[in-house]
C-alpha cells in the first residue's frame, strides 16, 4: 500500500504515508490555501447575508497558476466574448475558490487527524467524500506546480527533459514532488473507477 | 446564481447583410469544449467525463483521447445556460473548458 491508494469497503480509499510524505503533503496543501486566498466571510458586525450577494472579480488573475485554476469561460476572442467571460467570472469565481479551499482544508484536516506510529508513519483512510476532496486538491496542486515548472507536452514520457534534470538543478525537488503527486492521484482515480 | 446570460433581448432586428453576419441565430446550440493541457492525467479526465456527464467508460475514454490528440473536444451541447453550468463544473474539476456557439 505504500505510496499508492487502495480502495476500502464503502467507497473510500487508504494509503500508507511516511513522516516525510505527511509533512510534504501538508505543507503543499497549506501553500495552496495561501495561493487561493482567504474566503469572503463577512467581517464581524457585517450582515452575513451580504456575502451571498458579493460579486467576484471580473478580471482573470495575473498569477499564471491562479489563472490556470480559474480560467476564462469563453476563450480568446473579441470584446463581446471578453465581456461574457468577465460576467461569468463575477458570478462563479467566488464559489470556485470556496470549493478549492474546502478541498485543501480537508487534506490538511485528514493529515492532522493521523496518529503516526513510532517511526512517524501512518495509514491515511479516507471516506468516499474525502476521496473526492483529495482528488480535487491533488489535481489543483499538480496544476499549480505544473504551471510553475512550465510543464509542456514535450515533457511527456521518459524522454521529457524536465524529468531528466541533474540533481544539482534547483527545480529537481519540485519535479520529484510533481511526479509523486501524479502517482498518488493516479492510484486514487483508479480506486474511484474500480 | 451562476447562470449568466447576455443573450440578445431584442428579437426583431432590421434586416441587413452586415447584421446577419454578427447576430447569432437563436436556435444554434452552444457547446462545451475541453482543451488539452499537459498536466491533467488521462485517467483523471476520463474519470471526470464519467462522473459528471454520466458517460460510459468507452465514451469518456474516447472523448479524453480526442482532447489529448486533437487538442480539444466537444463534451456536451445545449443551451447557453446549460453550457455555462458544464464549464463551471469542468473548472471545478480543474479541467480547462470553454463554451462557444456551435457554428458548424
Amino acid at each position: 500500500m505504500a505510496g499508492h491508494f487502495e480502495a476500502t469497503p464503502g467507497g473510500g480509499a487508504a494509503v500508507a504515508l511516511d513522516e516525510v510524505e505527511i509533512a510534504i503533503l501538508r505543507s503543499l496543501a497549506v501553500q495552496l490555501l495561501e495561493l487561493i486566498g482567504p474566503g469572503d466571510e463577512p467581517a464581524a458586525g457585517e450582515d452575513p447575508l451580504a456575502a451571498l450577494f458579493t460579486e467576484g472579480p471580473s478580471e482573470p488573475p495575473t498569477d499564471p497558476a491562479l489563472a490556470r485554476l480559474f480560467p476564462e469561460a469563453y476563450g480568446d476572442g473579441d470584446e463581446e466574448l471578453r465581456a461574457a467571460s468577465s460576467e461569468f467570472r463575477r458570478f462563479t469565481e467566488n464559489d470556485l475558490r470556496t470549493r478549492k479551499r474546502e478541498d485543501a482544508l480537508v487534506v490538511v484536516r485528514t493529515l492532522d487527524a493521523l496518529t503516526p506510529g513510532g517511526d512517524g508513519a501512518a495509514v491515511l483512510t479516507l471516506t468516499a467524500d474525502e476521496c473526492r476532496n483529495w482528488l480535487g486538491s491533488l489535481n489543483d496542486l499538480r496544476l499549480t506546480i505544473g504551471t510553475r515548472l512550465e510543464v509542456s507536452d514535450e515533457d511527456d514520457g521518459e524522454e521529457g527533459s524536465l524529468y531528466r534534470l541533474p540533481d544539482s538543478d534547483p527545480r529537481k525537488p519540485m519535479v520529484m514532488a510533481y511526479l509523486w503527486l501524479g502517482a498518488l492521484q493516479e492510484t486514487l482515480v483508479e480506486t474511484l473507477m474500480s | 446564481m451562476g447562470h449568466v446570460s447576455v443573450a440578445p433581448t431584442e428579437i426583431a432586428r432590421p434586416e441587413s447583410a452586415e447584421e446577419h453576419l454578427v447576430v447569432p441565430e437563436p436556435d444554434v446550440p452552444w457547446v462545451t469544449l475541453v482543451h488539452n493541457d499537459p498536466v491533467n492525467l488521462m485517467s483523471y479526465v476520463t474519470y471526470v467525463f464519467q462522473a459528471y456527464f454520466g458517460y460510459s467508460k468507452d465514451k469518456a475514454h474516447k472523448l479524453m483521447l480526442d482532447v489529448h490528440q486533437k487538442g480539444r473536444a466537444v463534451v456536451s451541447s445545449g443551451t447557453r445556460e446549460e453550457m455555462e453550468r458544464d464549464v463551471q463544473a469542468m473548472h471545478g474539476y480543474g479541467l480547462w473548458a470553454t463554451l462557444t456557439q456551435d457554428r458548424n
